[in-house]
């Protein structure tokens, strides 16, 4: 039996539709980790960069990334660490952006803060704590509908 | 040469994971919230770090050690961590500003293994320095908030530089392993780090309205392994005392 191998494009298509584990509206592909697919011979290469060294959802990324691609019936895979160019927030897609401050997230802008609240869009925001709930936010609050908030931070 | 190598890699992944270790040390226990999860958060960054270097010094080793067999199965003697980072805790201000002297030398030793001959240590100090960046940035505010507080909080930010002080030199000295690493263009000469950091920390305690100590007294023999003090051995048990009951047990 001869399997054709899926084209590149999708492999990507599948992998825009894997969540990441902890903001589960944003895809893999939109917070901008996938560095790379290719076929090595009949073998998939993905290429995943972390985000945060110390980020406790690398293992589960890797396995839900593994997990999808072999539901769409990929044998043979590997998955490598690219360190180098860092990771950045720039690598956000614009719809991840959109997708994140309609969740409640302030997406990251690069002055350094919110540009407004994600749910009034009052501008009048002050920062409670430059560490959030995971190693990629920040903690704000609104002081004008006086909500806490999340904002994902400009690295 | 990869002997040098190994042992440098030891040095800074050491010094991740000690203060790593001791920083998590503080959850659950931080005076508020929101100081909880930023000391966890700079924990996880640290031990993040703290993989990648020893992963790497494993790789050159070439003896089958991974990052988690250096980490838990390694003694005393073994460790290769600055004598500042294994300094107990203390209050929060002694905690910040082992942090903050860390950090100012940490992200200027970053910077520099950016430009390192050898590409894996260029790429884990690429990815290191990000995040070290924030900790200065944090731990700076903090130090500066705290000195130029209140009576209570001032006089004990300055007795924690004043005990810390004596740790402080260590960073900055050099020994076979530098000048290896000189040599070979993998890593900076310590003692060149030292006029920025002399910069940043009169800044900062300028504005923090904190006196640094006259003395330049430095204890040594962490990084070199020779001599730690008391407090690493009784960190480690802590650390270690799963993997001491149950070696090699997995999750």
């Amino acid at each position: 039996m001869v399997v054709e191998k899926p084209t590149l494009e999708t492999v990507w298509g599948w992998l825009h539709a894997v969540p990441d584990p902890e903001i589960p509206v944003i895809s893999l592909t939109d917070l901008g980790i996938i560095r790379d697919v290719q076929w090595q011979d009949d073998t998939l290469e993905v290429t995943v960069t972390p985000t945060y060294s110390g980020c406790p959802a690398t293992t589960i990324i890797n396995l839900d990334i593994e997990t999808a691609l072999r539901g769409h019936g990929i044998e043979k895979l590997t998955l490598k660490r690219q360190l180098s160019p860092a990771w950045t927030s720039d690598w956000m897609t614009d719809s991840g952006r959109a997708k994140l401050e309609e969740y409640g997230i302030a997406p990251p802008q690069p002055a350094g803060g919110p540009q407004h609240c994600p749910r009034c869009k009052s501008t009048d925001v002050e920062k409670i704590s430059q560490f959030g709930s995971t190693p990629c936010k920040a903690q704000w609050r609104c002081t004008d509908c006086l909500e806490p908030f999340d904002y994902f931070k400009c690295i | 040469m990869s002997d040098h190598l190994f042992e440098y890699l030891c040095r800074m992944g050491d010094n991740t994971l000690v203060l790593g270790h001791r920083v998590s040390e503080w959850c659950g226990h931080a005076p508020v919230l929101e100081e909880d999860i930023a000391l966890a958060n700079t924990a996880l960054d640290l031990i993040g770090q703290t993989t990648l270097w020893l992963d790497l010094a494993g790789e050159v080793e070439g003896a089958g050690r991974d990052a988690d067999k250096l980490a838990f199965h390694r003694d005393v003697w073994d460790f290769r961590n600055l004598l500042l980072v294994e300094q107990p805790n203390g209050d929060f201000g002694q905690t910040m500003m082992r942090q903050f002297l860390f950090d100012a030398w940490h992200l200027l030793q970053l910077k520099a293994l950016m430009g390192s001959s050898n590409a894996q240590v260029a790429a884990i100090a690429e990815k290191s320095s990000k995040e070290v960046t924030y900790h200065l940035e944090r731990a700076t505010d903090t130090v500066v908030g705290l000195g130029d507080g209140t009576e209570e909080s001032h006089n004990r930010m300055q007795a924690a530089l004043d005990k810390l002080w004596p740790y402080v030199g260590e960073m900055f000295t050099s020994d076979d392993v530098d000048a290896a690493m000189v040599d070979a263009g993998i890593a900076p000469d310590p003692a060149s780090l030292r006029p920025a950091f002399d910069a940043l920390l009169d800044d900062v305690f300028t504005a923090a309205t904190l006196v640094k100590p006259q003395d330049d007294f430095g204890h040594k023999g962490g990084k070199s392994g020779k001599r730690h003090t008391e407090h690493l051995g009784h960190m480690l048990t802590q650390m270690q005392w799963l993997q001491r009951a149950y070696p090699d047990a997995t999750w």
